[in-house]
């Protein structure tokens, strides 16, 4: 490429991917006084911010996660005065179904070991308190573990308003714009089908598309490209205020506002990140409708109206990629979120523009460096 | 799980021509059709109406019958209250029926699902009453029910079709409100050469409107400003007509804007589509034998574009005779009568486009009828930035209650397109998820026992 | 009102809200419905309005009713049968606990 260079198409920072955690990033960056650009190969919130649970859950989660997942949780406890937009968010508990004694127990054991680390966030129920949570859990449930104070939100609407509050900051946004080249030369640049931009920071939050930009950069990144699939059910009347799983089985359940309820969690479909495209497979799926029957009773007389699926990034060992490039200066990978990263993007957002704006972070983010993956 | 050399969907015209013809020329066809009977909605009740309704329904309705015994007597498997609720990219088949669910193979894969009702959103067409015109023919077809003192409004050949066939049942309507813009005879004027190819259809016409006007059913012509009256069901239905306000109670009130094809099938398996600009609708591209762009997936009939029953049999037979591999001098045959058959077309879509004012629904009025959005409301989150049909789905859950779009789709896409200035083309229509419709959660956590083959 | 031009056929009897109601056979149960003149079937399900037949195809599932107990069953697609209990679906309560 030669000419000169468009006014347009130069910024201090370029992200790739704009899905939660690339708007979310451009947002703080551009907060901080940063002029940000964000290339969307499709269109913002098109594939796992878009489509996913929208569970904004600590509970569970990989223990290296759950200081930055606790941060996240400080932002979406004010997501309404901070984008303007009440995206959908709710406080409710998140609360994980012990099916028996055995399962009881392995999630006291996470209890205790959580509060060694100084998190006491997650608190074991009892069969009482199960229920005083959620009266309509099957007999069978002998307990559970919660996280009282998470909370879900509505996905799209979500990354839609991080997408929003970024451009008022001034943040530029080119949808079907995809990377076809990306080099550095002494700045990063990147050519699209729209010209060419350019940076001395970049960013890839590019998801389950991640992986093939770290590689072509010489940073090995085993992104496997997932399909988590999701069941909607008609209407039915509030029987379930909380966010729930399962121990043993993989589950996410929980009954919307406006009565309908969402279940996924774990199963997946089809995936096929080159073609863009992600397919239910029902054969599947018939697991999860079972497990929502069983833990709720009152499930067997719902009825499906829809599923969905898209596209998501999953690395080998479920946690994601979070922080700077081992190899370049100036690049910065936050991908691979592996199907939970939703309730994450707020809080990675601030902390990898708080990482290119000063070059550092106090956030523990050493388990998510891409190092780990070098051959 | 057993696989098909064709699978066929839907038991109107197409479908029951295609099933015929394949299974003639050795294929091994089944055909899958959410109704207990077949005939699709055109010739829905012809293998059970009686003499007297078919005489009332008239001479096209009865072609339907040799339709039916021939698919009968064909030796394709026919499967009645089969809902098909997914088709993977394997083109394996998920249905139910009888309560459970089932999976069967295909190596081919037919749809034939014909046309919806064109949205036509009006204030007040929510109310109890206020029905499509098709369902008052449906009525009519599969139980001998006409409406008395029923309003017919808005616009297409079914508009008069049904007014006919209710002077026949001794049931004329209160009146027959046209709301076709002014100018419209005059822009289809250009296309009647042509259209005299098929003449028949033109007298046919001729001949209805004049059966509706001798028995004396008023009909008003270029209504506009279109309302339905009403707190708990229909009583009335206002508009403006020669520059007059008008207002004519009923307690029935059929809408009519043409129909359109229906895309679910072709939109589940992710088949291209085009903005056909004539019929203003989308409808699947396909190559030369009826093919989509996702291969193996075929259609035929008023899916794959608006041209009648007679021409959606031909497409079936051409579809099944490609399929079968048997391009010959009698598939030549078919292709020209098929060409005959559109020659009306241009004609019709000219003279029946649908209204400005339904393409535009005033801000106050539902244009989803499951989750109750206005076009206010869909206007507005545009405005916001939403790009398109499934954004403004994600935003607002247009398109996600029970009937997944098939009511609201075209109306809330064209919403879209005029409120950015956009050719319909690029703003594109829904994502179609599975299930194509509704499905019980229990029948789905046991649909594994089975589908273990 | 609706007519039935058939001069006869085989009567069946159901109920509507617990009212008998008069079908003949091959009816579907929104068919006999509206032959006996009831138009209001359910509560829409997000404003609690009231709801009738649309479509009669089975595409726009406006005449969802509760019948033998089991809710959102699509009244334009099912044969009455002798004794078929049929409910209006009321508010966005489509489920009974």
């Amino acid at each position: 490429m030669t000419g000169r260079l468009h006014p347009d198409r130069h910024a201090d920072l370029l992200v790739i991917g704009g899905g939660i955690h690339g708007c979310s990033a451009a947002l703080h960056a551009a907060i901080r006084g940063m002029s940000v650009i964000v290339l969307e190969k499709d269109s913002v919130g098109r594939h796992a911010s878009g489509v996913n649970a929208g569970g904004v859950r600590r509970l569970g989660r990989n223990y290296a996660e759950v200081p930055i997942s606790d941060y996240s949780m400080q932002i979406w406890y004010r997501i309404a005065d901070f984008l303007d937009d009440d995206c959908g968010f709710q406080i409710a508990p998140q609360i994980k179904v012990a099916e028996s004694d055995k399962e009881l127990e392995t999630l006291a054991r996470r209890a205790a070991d959580l509060n060694a680390m100084g998190f006491t966030h997650e608190v074991i129920l009892s069969r009482d308190e199960l229920r005083a949570h959620l009266p309509a859990v099957s007999d069978h449930a002998v307990g559970g573990l919660g996280s009282l104070t998470d909370g879900f939100a509505q996905p799209y609407k979500t990354t839609f308003a991080f997408q929003r509050k970024a451009q008022s900051h001034g943040v530029r946004f080119h949808e079907g714009c995809g990377a076809t080249e990306v080099r550095r030369k002494g700045d990063w640049i990147v050519d699209t089908a729209e010209g060419t931009f350019r940076a001395p920071h970049l960013l890839n939050a590019a998801g389950a598309w991640a992986g093939a930009l770290a590689e072509r950069l010489g940073e090995r990144a085993p992104v496997e490209g997932i399909a988590p699939m999701m069941l909607v059910t008609n209407r039915l009347p509030h029987f379930c205020d909380a966010v729930v799983g399962a121990t043993r089985r993989p589950l996410s359940f929980k009954q919307m506002p406006n009565g309908t309820v969402v279940i996924g969690g774990g199963r997946r479909g089809r995936a096929d990140a080159n073609a863009n495209l992600s397919e239910i497979l029902f054969r599947e799926l018939r697991l999860t409708a079972e497990t929502a029957c069983d833990l709720f009773p009152i499930m067997r007389g719902a009825n499906i109206i829809r599923s969905w699926s898209g596209v998501e990034a999953r690395m080998p060992d479920d946690i994601p990629v979070i922080g700077p490039s081992a190899r370049h200066e100036g690049l910065f990978h936050a991908f691979g979120f592996s199907a939970h990263g939703f309730q994450m993007g707020p809080g990675v957002g601030d902390i990898m523009a708080g990482l290119i704006a000063t070059g550092g972070t106090n956030a523990p983010i050493a388990p998510f460096s891409i190092q780990r993956f070098a051959a | 799980m057993k696989t098909y050399d064709l699978v066929v969907i839907g038991a109107g015209p197409a479908g029951l021509a295609a099933a015929t013809e394949a299974a003639k020329a050795g294929l091994s066809v089944a055909l899958l059709d959410e109704q207990t009977a077949p005939g699709g909605q055109i010739y829905r009740g012809i293998e059970t109406a009686g003499a007297h309704r078919t005489a009332i329904l008239g001479k096209d309705y009865a072609e339907g019958r040799d339709l039916a015994a021939s698919f009968r007597a064909s030796g394709a498997d026919y499967m009645p209250g089969a809902l098909v609720w997914n088709i993977g990219t394997d083109r394996v088949v998920e249905y139910s029926g009888n309560g459970s669910s089932h999976r069967i193979g295909s190596k081919a894969i037919l749809s034939a699902t014909g046309a919806l009702e064109r949205p036509m959103p009006i204030p007040g067409w929510t109310l109890p009453g206020v029905t499509t015109a098709g369902a008052l023919q449906i009525l009519l077809k599969a139980a001998g029910i006409v409406q008395e003192d029923a309003l017919i409004v808005g616009s297409g050949p079914l508009l008069w079709l049904l007014a006919a066939q209710m002077v026949d049942a001794g049931c004329p309507p209160r009146a027959v409100v046209e709301n076709l813009p002014k100018g419209r005879m005059t822009a289809a004027a250009r296309h009647l050469a042509r259209a005299m190819r098929a003449r028949e259809y033109l007298v046919k016409g001729v001949l209805l409107m004049r059966k509706v006007r001798a028995a004396g059913v008023p009909v008003h012509r270029h209504a506009t400003e279109l309302a339905i009256e009403g707190e708990t069901s229909a009583t009335a239905l206002t508009f403006m007509a020669r520059g007059k306000a008008h207002r004519i109670e009923s307690a029935s009130i059929a809408l009519h804007q043409g129909v359109v094809p229906n895309q679910q099938v072709t939109r589940l398996m992710r088949a291209d589509h085009v903005w056909d600009a004539s019929q203003h609708c989308f409808r699947p591209k396909l190559d030369g034998s009826g093919q989509t762009s996702v291969p193996g997936l075929y259609v035929a009939g008023d899916g794959a574009g608006i041209g009648g029953a007679r021409a959606a049999a031909m497409q079936g037979r051409l579809v099944a005779l490609a399929i079968a591999g048997k391009q010959d001098e009698r598939a030549s045959r078919l292709s020209a009568a098929l060409a005959r058959e559109g020659a009306v077309r241009p004609l019709l879509e000219t003279l029946y486009a649908p209204a400005p004012e339904v393409l535009a629904p005033a801000d106050t009025t539902i244009v989803c009828r499951c989750e109750e959005i206005t076009a206010g409301t869909v206007r507005r989150t545009v405005d916001l930035g939403a790009p398109g049909p499934n954004q403004i789905k994600s935003m607002l859950r247009t398109g996600m209650g029970p009937c997944q779009g098939r009511v609201c789709g075209l109306a809330v896409a064209a919403i879209i397109a005029a409120r950015k200035g956009e050719d319909p083309q690029v703003t594109d229509y829904y994502r179609i998820r599975p299930p194509l419709k509704p499905i019980p959660l229990l029948e789905l956590a046991s649909f594994g026992d089975m589908a273990a083959e | 009102m609706p007519r039935r031009i058939d001069p006869e056929g085989k009567s069946i009897g159901f109920t509507f809200e617990g009212r008998p109601v008069a079908a003949r056979e091959g009816d579907s149960v929104a068919a006999a419905l509206t032959a006996a003149g009831l138009r209001d079937l359910r509560d829409s399900a997000v404003s609690g309005s009231p709801r009738g037949i649309f479509c009669m195809m089975g595409a726009c599932f406006d005449c969802l009713v509760e019948i033998d107990g089991i809710p959102n069953r699509q009244a334009c697609m099912i044969p009455v049968t002798e004794g078929l209990a049929v409910r209006r679906q009321r508010g966005a309560v489509e489920v009974r606990i």
